[in-house]
C-alpha cells in the first residue's frame, strides 16, 4: 500500500544478507515525540546502570533474583515488570486522551493518523498482556503457594522461564518504539488490514513475535500453577478448604492453559499468511479474514476471565478479613467461579455480532452472555452479604474492594446491555464499548490489583504502605476513573466510534475535555502511588510489621514471617478449616520453637535467562528478517534447552542450622511487637 | 473441576507426593497385553475405514463420513486407554478431569467455528456467477 | 505419609503442622506434562477448525480427491502405529530395568518415526511440484499447516528421543530418565491420537467425492 519508494532498495546486498530489513531510516528520527521518549528513556535507562553498577549490584541481581526459582521472588518480579509497563501503557492512553481533546474543528491535533494507530494498539497490548497478565501471574505466584502452605510451584524452573518469556515479549514490544514501528491495526490485529498486503512493515511482526514469545511463557506458567494447585497442598486442605483466592487462581490458569494455545495457533496462522504467502485471512484464494476474528475471541473472551477471576478471589480475601467475617457463601462462590470458566467459552462471537452471522447464531451468543452475568451477580451478593453486620475496617485493600463494587456493578450492566444484539448492532465500536470494557477491566481488574498489592505488600516486604499517599492516590484514581470513563458512555451514544484521530465539528470537544481531565487526575493518583511507595521505603521501620499477620488475616499466608523465609514454612501445616490460620489462632496455636529439620529446595538456575534471551533474538531476527539470526537463534533455543536437560543437578538442602538461625530471629521480633499487631 | 473429587484425600493429600510416585509405574505402563490388545485394535480400526473409503463400499458419501468418523472416535479411545493408558483413578482423577474438559473446550471450538463461519458463508452477497445460480 | 498419621490430634503441640519434612515433590511432573498436552490438543482442534471452514475452498485448484494418494498415507499411518507398539515394548524394557532392550525398542520407534517423516515430505515434495503448493489456495494452506504441524512435532519427538537415549546411556534407567522416558511416551501417543484426526478427518473424507 506504501507507494514510496522502499528505502531498503538503496541499500547494498551485503546489508541486506546482515540487517535483513532494518534500515537507519527505519529509526523514528522524524518524529520529535518518540526522539524526546527515547532521549529520556536512555537517560533514566542509564542511570538505573549507573546506579547498579556503582553499588555493584549486579551479582546480586543476577544470583538473587535474575536466576532464582523461588516463587515469591518471580512474582515480585512480575510486579515490578507490570507497573513499570503500566506507566508506558499509561502515558499512551494520555496521548490519545490529548489528541482526542485538541483534534475537533478542523485541528489535526499533534498526533498524525499513523502515529496515533500505533499508540492505540500499543495501548491495548501493552495493558493487557503487559499490565494486566504480568501483575495477575505475580500475585498469583506470590501469594498461590504461601496460601496453600506450599515451598514453592511445583516446577520452580519453569517458573523462571515463564517470567524471562514475558519479559522477552515486553523487550520486543519496547523495542518497537524506538526502533521500526509498532503494528497500528489495533490490539488483535484483524486481517486483511494486518495482512502483508496492507501492513507491510515491521509493526505487525513486532506484535506478532512479542505476544507468541511472552504467550508461551503465560502457557507454562498456567500448567505450572494448576500443577501446583493439585498437587502440593498442605495436609488437611482438600478442595473445598482451599482459600477463594487459590481457587479463582486455579480457574483461571485452566483457562490460560485451555485458552493460550489458541492464541498461538492464530497468529502462528498469521504469521504464515504474512511470512509464507498461504491464504488463511486474506481476501483471495478462498482465504477469510472473519475466521481469524472467530478464532482470536474463542481465546479473547476467556482472557477477559482470566484477568477479572484472580482479581475477583483478591476481593473476596480482602473483604472476610476486613470484615472479620468467614466469606458468605463459600460454596456459592466456588461454583460461581467454575461455572464462569466454562461459560466464558460459549459467549465469544458476542465481540463480533455485526459480522452477520445472522439470527440464530446471534441469539444464542447474546443469551450465553446474558446469563454468564448470573454467577456474577452471585459473587456481589456474597460479598455484601460478608460485608452485613461485619465490623469493617476501612484499609486501604478495603476501600477499593468497595470502590469496585460500585464500579464494576455499573460496568456488568452496560455489558449486558451490549449483550443484546440489535443494541450492539448500535453500539459495536463506539466509545460506548470503550468505556464499558475500561469500567471492567479497570473497576474490576485493576482495582482489584490495587486491592491485592496493598493487601499482600507487607507480606512481601515487611512492612506497610503509608495509608496517607494510599487515599489520595485511591481519590484521584476513582474519581479521575469517572471522569475519564462517563463522557466516553455519552460520546458511544451519541454515535462517536472508536479508534478517531480527529473530528470535523467542535461539538463532541467538550466532552472529550472532561475526559481529559479524567485522565490527569489518573495520572496524580499514579503518582501518589509512586510517591507512596517511595516514602513508604523510606518510612520502612515505622510502618514495619513484625508480626506477620497486620491485618489479622485468615488464611495460611499470614502463619509465617514478612517476608517470608526461602522455605516459606519451618513445618508444613496441617489444615483443618477452610479459614485455615483463623483457625489455628482460635484454636491456640503455638509456634514451634525447635526440632527444625534441613529442607529441600530447588536450585536457582540461569538456564531459564539464557533460553528466554535467545529466544527473544529469535523474535528480532523474525521481525526484522534477519535470516542467519533467526536460524542460529531457533537452533540454539533447542539446543540450550536440551543442555538445560543434562543438568541432574537441580535442587539443594537448606541445613538445619540455617532453618534454626532464620526462626531464632523471627522468634525474637515476634518478642518485640508488644504494641497491637492490628493497627 | 469438580470440587468433590479431591475430598476424599482430606486429612491425607499431604501424602500425595508419595502415593503419586505409586501412581505413576501403574499408570504409566500396561501389560504386553494391553499393548498389543490395543495394536491389534488399533489396527483393524484403521484398515477398515480406509477400505471403505479405497473400495467406495457404500454410494453415499454422507454415509461413509459419517461411519469412518465413528472408527476415528472408537479408535482415540483405544488409544487413550491402551496406549495412553487413561482412567479415571491416576492422579486423583485429575488427569481424567483435565482430559474432559479439554475436550468440551475443543467440540465448542470445533462446532462452534464450524457453525458460526457456516451461517457467515450462507448470509453473504454471492461473490460469482455461480454463486448466484445457487441462490435460495 | 507415615508422618501425617503419626501426628495426631490429642498432641497438640504437632496438631497444625507435620514434623516431619516430606522431600520436595516432583509427583507433578506427570500431570503437568498431561496438562501440557491438553494445551496442544487445543492448537490442533483450531487447526482442525480452520481446516474444517477453509478446507472446501479450492479457489478453482485441486481439491483433495485429486491430490491424495491414499495408499501413501495407508503406508504412512503403519509407520506410527507400529512406532507406537515399539514404544509401548520399550516402557515395558524399561519397567524390568533392562537398558539394553530399552535403547533397542526406543531406537527401532525413531527408525519408524524417521520412515513417517521422510515419507510426509516425500508426499509434501510431491504436492508441490504439482503446483499445489501452500500458497495455491485456502484448502492448501490449511491442510499443508494441519498435517505439517501434526509432522513437526514427530520431528520434535524424534529429537527429543535421541536426547533421552544419550541420557539413558550415560545415566541409566534412574528415576529422573524414567520420568522422562514416561513423558515422552506420553508424547508420542498424543500424536498418534492426533494422527487418527489427521487421517480420517482429512485424508479420508478429503478423498470422497
Amino acid at each position: 500500500m506504501n507507494s514510496e519508494p522502499n528505502p531498503i532498495d538503496t541499500y547494498p546486498h551485503w546489508w541486506r544478507l546482515l540487517f535483513g530489513r532494518f534500515t537507519l531510516e527505519s529509526l523514528p528520527l522524524h518524529e520529535p515525540i518518540v526522539v524526546v521518549t527515547f532521549v529520556a528513556v536512555a537517560i533514566g535507562g542509564l542511570a538505573v546502570l549507573g546506579l547498579i553498577t556503582r553499588y555493584k549490584l549486579w551479582g546480586v541481581l543476577w544470583r538473587d533474583w535474575f536466576t532464582s526459582v523461588d516463587h515469591k521472588k518471580i512474582g515480585i518480579m512480575y510486579m515490578v515488570l507490570g507497573l513499570v509497563m503500566l506507566l508506558r501503557g499509561f502515558a499512551d492512553a494520555v496521548l490519545m486522551r490529548s489528541q482526542q481533546a485538541i483534534a475537533h474543528g478542523g485541528s489535526d491535533g499533534f498526533l498524525p493518523p499513523h502515529h496515533y494507530d500505533q499508540i492505540f494498539t500499543a495501548h491495548g497490548v501493552i495493558m493487557i498482556f503487559f499490565v494486566a497478565m504480568p501483575l495477575v501471574t505475580g500475585l498469583m505466584n506470590y501469594v498461590v503457594p504461601l496460601q496453600i502452605g506450599a515451598r514453592d510451584v511445583a516446577f520452580p524452573f519453569l517458573n523462571n522461564f515463564s517470567f524471562w518469556m514475558t519479559t522477552g515479549g515486553v523487550v520486543l514490544t519496547m523495542m518497537s518504539l524506538f526502533i521500526g514501528e509498532f503494528a497500528a491495526t489495533g490490539w488483535l490485529a484483524y486481517p486483511p488490514l494486518s495482512n502483508i498486503a496492507y501492513s507491510p512493515s515491521v509493526g505487525v511482526d513486532y506484535y506478532i513475535w512479542a505476544l507468541q514469545i511472552a504467550g508461551v511463557g503465560t502457557t507454562l506458567s498456567g500448567v505450572n500453577l494448576i500443577a501446583t494447585i493439585v498437587k502440593m497442598r498442605a495436609p488437611g486442605m482438600s478442595m473445598m478448604k482451599m482459600p477463594v483466592f487459590a481457587w479463582t487462581s486455579l480457574c483461571t490458569n485452566v483457562l490460560i492453559v485451555a485458552s493460550f494455545p489458541v492464541l498461538g495457533a492464530v497468529l502462528a496462522l498469521l504469521t504464515l499468511d504474512r511470512y509464507v504467502g498461504t491464504n488463511f485471512f486474506t481476501n483471495d484464494l478462498g482465504g477469510n479474514p472473519m475466521m481469524y476474528v472467530n478464532l482470536i475471541w474463542i481465546w479473547g473472551h476467556p482472557e477477559v476471565y482470566i484477568l477479572v477471576l484472580p482479581a475477583f478471589g483478591i476481593f473476596s480475601e480482602v473483604t472476610s478479613t476486613f470484615s472479620g467475617k468467614r466469606l458468605f457463601g463459600y460454596a456459592s462462590m466456588v461454583y460461581a467461579t467454575v461455572v464462569i470458566t466454562i461459560l466464558s467459552y460459549l459467549v465469544w462471537l458476542h465481540h463480533f455480532f455485526t459480522m452477520g452471522s445472522g439470527a440464530s447464531v446471534n441469539s444464542f451468543f447474546g443469551i450465553t452472555t446474558m446469563i454468564i452475568s448470573i454467577p456474577t451477580g452471585a459473587k456481589i451478593f456474597n460479598w455484601l452479604f460478608t460485608m452485613y453486620r461485619g465490623r469493617i475496617r476501612f484499609d486501604l485493600p478495603m476501600m477499593w474492594t468497595v470502590a469496585f463494587m460500585l464500579t464494576f456493578v455499573i460496568g456488568g450492566m452496560t455489558g449486558v446491555l451490549l449483550a443484546v444484539p440489535p443494541a450492539d448492532f448500535v453500539l459495536h465500536n463506539s466509545l460506548f464499548l470503550i468505556a464499558h470494557f475500561h469500567n471492567v477491566i479497570i473497576g474490576g481488574v485493576l482495582f482489584g490489583l490495587f486491592a491485592g498489592i496493598y493487601y499482600w505488600w507487607p507480606k512481601a516486604f515487611g512492612f506497610r504502605l503509608d495509608p496517607f499517599w494510599g487515599k489520595v492516590s485511591f481519590w484521584c484514581w476513582v474519581v479521575g476513573f469517572w471522569v475519564a470513563f462517563m463522557p466516553l458512555y455519552i460520546l458511544g451514544l451519541m454515535g462517536v466510534t472508536r479508534r478517531m484521530n480527529a473530528f470535523p465539528g467542535t461539538e463532541y470537544q467538550p466532552l472529550f475535555v472532561i475526559a481529559a481531565f479524567g485522565a490527569a487526575l489518573i495520572a496524580c493518583g499514579i503518582a501518589a502511588m509512586i510517591i507512596q511507595i517511595a516514602v513508604s521505603i523510606l518510612r520502612r521501620e515505622q510502618l514495619a510489621d513484625l508480626t506477620g499477620d497486620p491485618w489479622g488475616g485468615r488464611t495460611l499466608e499470614w502463619a509465617t514471617s514478612s517476608p517470608p523465609p526461602a522455605y516459606n514454612f519451618a513445618f508444613t501445616p496441617m489444615v483443618h478449616d477452610g479459614d485455615a490460620w483463623w483457625d489455628m489462632k482460635n484454636r491456640g496455636y503455638k509456634r514451634p520453637l525447635e526440632g527444625y529439620k534441613s529442607i529441600h529446595m530447588p536450585k536457582n538456575t540461569g538456564a531459564g535467562v539464557i533460553i528466554s534471551a535467545i529466544a527473544t533474538a529469535f523474535g528480532i531476527a523474525m521481525v526484522w528478517h534477519v535470516w542467519w539470526l533467526a536460524v542460529i537463534s531457533f537452533v540454539g533455543v533447542i539446543a540450550a534447552t536440551i543442555i538445560h536437560t543434562f543438568n541432574y543437578d537441580r535442587d539443594y538442602y537448606i541445613p538445619a542450622d540455617e532453618v534454626t538461625r532464620t526462626e531464632d530471629e523471627r522468634t525474637r521480633a515476634l518478642a518485640r511487637t508488644t504494641s497491637p499487631a492490628v493497627a | 473441576m469438580s470440587a468433590r473429587a479431591p475430598a476424599s484425600d482430606g486429612a491425607h493429600s499431604g501424602s500425595v507426593h508419595v502415593e503419586v510416585t505409586h501412581d505413576h509405574h501403574e499408570a504409566g505402563h500396561g501389560s504386553r497385553k494391553d499393548y498389543v490388545t490395543g495394536f491389534v485394535l488399533s489396527v483393524i480400526l484403521t484398515a477398515i475405514p480406509f477400505w471403505l473409503v479405497m473400495a467406495e463400499v457404500f454410494t453415499d458419501p454422507r454415509v461413509t463420513s459419517f461411519v469412518i468418523m465413528a472408527f476415528a472416535v472408537v479408535q482415540i479411545v483405544v488409544h487413550m486407554v491402551y496406549f495412553l493408558h487413561m482412567n479415571a483413578r491416576s492422579e486423583g482423577g485429575w488427569t481424567m478431569m483435565a482430559l474432559i474438559f479439554t475436550l468440551v473446550v475443543v467440540i465448542i471450538a470445533l462446532s462452534g467455528s464450524l457453525w458460526v463461519m457456516y451461517h457467515l458463508n450462507t448470509n453473504m452477497m454471492p461473490m460469482s456467477p455461480g454463486d448466484m445460480r445457487n441462490m435460495p | 505419609m507415615a508422618q501425617a498419621q503419626t501426628v495426631t490430634a490429642s498432641d497438640a503441640e504437632l496438631h497444625f503442622y507435620v514434623a516431619e519434612e516430606h522431600g520436595h515433590a516432583e509427583g507433578g511432573t506427570m500431570l503437568g506434562f498431561w496438562l501440557y498436552l491438553m494445551s496442544d490438543c487445543l492448537i490442533f482442534a483450531i487447526l482442525f477448525a480452520t481446516y474444517g471452514v477453509l478446507g472446501r475452498s479450492y479457489a478453482a485448484g485441486p481439491s483433495g480427491a485429486d491430490l491424495f494418494d491414499l495408499k501413501l498415507v495407508a503406508v504412512n499411518t503403519s509407520m506410527l502405529l507400529f512406532s507406537s507398539i515399539t514404544y509401548g515394548f520399550a516402557m515395558l524394557e524399561m519397567e524390568k530395568g533392562d537398558q539394553r532392550m530399552t535403547q533397542r525398542w526406543l531406537a527401532i520407534t525413531g527408525a519408524f518415526g524417521l520412515c513417517f517423516i521422510g515419507l510426509e515430505l516425500y508426499e509434501f515434495a510431491h504436492l508441490i511440484h504439482e503446483g499445489a503448493t501452500p500458497q495455491r489456495s485456502a484448502f492448501l494452506s490449511s491442510f499443508f499447516t494441519l498435517v505439517g504441524t501434526h509432522g513437526l512435532h514427530v520431528t520434535f519427538g524424534l529429537i527429543w528421543l535421541v536426547t533421552l537415549m544419550v541420557q539413558v546411556h550415560q545415566r541409566g534407567l534412574i528415576p529422573a530418565n524414567r520420568r522422562r522416558l514416561l513423558c515422552l511416551s506420553m508424547f508420542w501417543h498424543f500424536l498418534d491420537v492426533i494422527w487418527i484426526g489427521v487421517f480420517t478427518f482429512v485424508y479420508l473424507m478429503g478423498s470422497l467425492k
